[in-house]
């Protein structure tokens, strides 16, 4: 019996741990007893799979995609880059969403209630599928940095959320996209529960200005790791149990 | 030094944030935007066997509802095939077998509809009872928790499922299992997950 290619053991450290006490809402939503490691079986080496046909046009231009009388308020942004496994190979037709606030750090949202105001032709989120070589982009307006109820005085980084499938429920991943040199980004709690400096980097998109065009909209380059999978070789190993 | 080995490193997770429903259920959220929302639809018209509903509550440390939380499930059809080229074999034309929920932000209740999964081939041909594997996100959990529902009307595929017993407390496997009801009829499996505190819930290391 042939046991499926399993996926990278997750590099927990790399990781924000759950219980992050200085971003409060983290204390009574973080397990306490050990996650329980698991050999991968079909159920994890699976996942969703996707097509174009499950995205539209403009689903992946947030200037567009809820504009009602004109384009929304702010800075003309792309977004783009690749979806790469950890063997730096490319995850083709792989979905990729993303939500964020407005220029002026409001939600569309119900339950934001913060004073700056709706931006009546920006929706806010955006989806597509990578294409072969795993590229994807968008098209938005940056989003502001908005206040928060941690401490009194948090604000967080200019930040995109960001949601990627890959071809395996095990690879599934959310993060968030900082914007290079925002001051905000070292005093955010949540930026601070990653413990790696390099992994937040990693975080951060760099200006792109090879992908700007001139005149008109700026760019970000935003590549993203998601877990690679061992080789078939050699899987002749007995089970343990 | 030696050689290098030139891998990636795996992009850090961060938490999905209380704004979650804009990206991924932007009705939810309040607004209208794309023409058809992803994963209302897990089992589709035409999936054998028999329709069940799932429901529960994700309950927090203080014994709370979680009311801005996500979930996302995976599952295989009635014969224990995942919709995908590694899945086992075929699937119902329309079955997709993921789907996404969000609890309601009143109550944080929420609940599916799909049909109940078939067992599926596990490692070293050990059958794994039926299941649903579950991805929980929400705002203060900085990384999506996996976890497992078993039900509880499989109590000797559970007895004998590998992923069961692999956990050394036997006390804590019945936080997998969902109890069976029917409702005018039809079969509501309840499952509760509980992040932190009393019972707290099995979590997987995928
Ligand atoms: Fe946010």
């Amino acid at each position: 019996m042939t046991q499926p290619a399993e996926y990278y053991q997750r590099d927990r450290g790399r990781h924000p741990p759950a219980y992050t006490p200085a971003y409060k809402t983290s204390v009574a939503r973080s397990p306490r007893y050990s996650l329980i490691s698991l050999e991968q079986s079909a159920s994890e080496v699976t996942g969703p799979v996707f097509g174009h046909n499950d995205v539209a046009a403009l689903d992946h231009d947030l200037i567009k995609n809820y504009a009602k009388n004109g384009d929304p308020i702010g800075e003309r942004i792309i977004v783009h880059g690749r979806v790469l496994d950890e063997n730096a190979r490319p995850v083709p037709n792989t979905l990729v969403e993303i939500w964020q606030a407005n220029a002026g750090g409001r939600y569309r949202h119900k339950k934001d209630t913060y004073l700056a105001p709706i931006d009546p032709n920006f929706g806010g989120c955006g989806r597509t599928i990578t294409d072969e070589n795993g590229y994807y982009a968008f098209r938005t307006v940056k989003p502001g940095a908005y206040p928060w109820r941690n401490m009194v005085n948090n604000w967080r980084p200019a930040h995109i959320h960001v949601s990627v499938f890959g071809a395996s429920f095990c690879q599934r991943l959310i993060t968030q996209l900082y914007f290079e040199g925002d001051p905000l980004i070292p005093l955010c709690p949540i930026v601070q529960t990653i413990p790696d400096p390099d992994a937040i980097d990693q975080l951060t998109a760099k200006l792109d200005m090879n992908a700007t065009i001139p005149l008109d909209t700026i760019a970000y380059r935003f590549d993203i790791v998601l877990r690679g999978r061992r080789s078939t070789l050699f899987e002749n190993r007995l089970e343990g149990n | 030094m030696g050689q290098s080995l030139n891998y990636l490193k795996e992009t850090p997770s961060q938490t999905a944030g209380p704004y979650v429903h804009i990206g991924l259920a932007p009705g939810a959220a309040g607004f209208d935007i794309y023409d058809r929302e992803l994963g209302w639809d897990i089992a589709g018209p035409n999936a054998k066997g028999e329709r069940i509903r799932v429901e529960g509550l994700v309950i927090d440390g203080t014994g709370s509802p979680i009311k801005d939380v996500m979930l996302e499930a995976w599952q295989a059809n009635a014969d224990g095939n995942y919709a995908h080229p590694e899945g086992g074999g075929d699937v119902e034309e329309g079955f997709r077998g993921w789907g996404r929920v969000i609890t309601d932000f009143e109550t944080g209740a929420w609940g599916f509809d799909t049909v109940k999964p078939g067992a599926v081939m596990g490692r070293s041909g050990k059958l794994m009872a039926p299941h649903i594997n579950l991805w929980i996100v929400a705002r203060g959990i900085n990384i999506g928790l996996n976890t497992r529902m078993y039900f509880d009307d499989e109590a000797g595929a559970n007895a004998k499922d590998p992923v069961i017993n692999l956990i050394e407390w036997e006390n804590r496997r019945s936080t997998l299992i969902a109890r069976r009801s029917e409702r005018e009829g039809q079969a509501v499996y309840r499952f509760d997950i509980r992040v932190q505190g009393e019972n707290e819930t099995v979590f997987f290391d995928i």
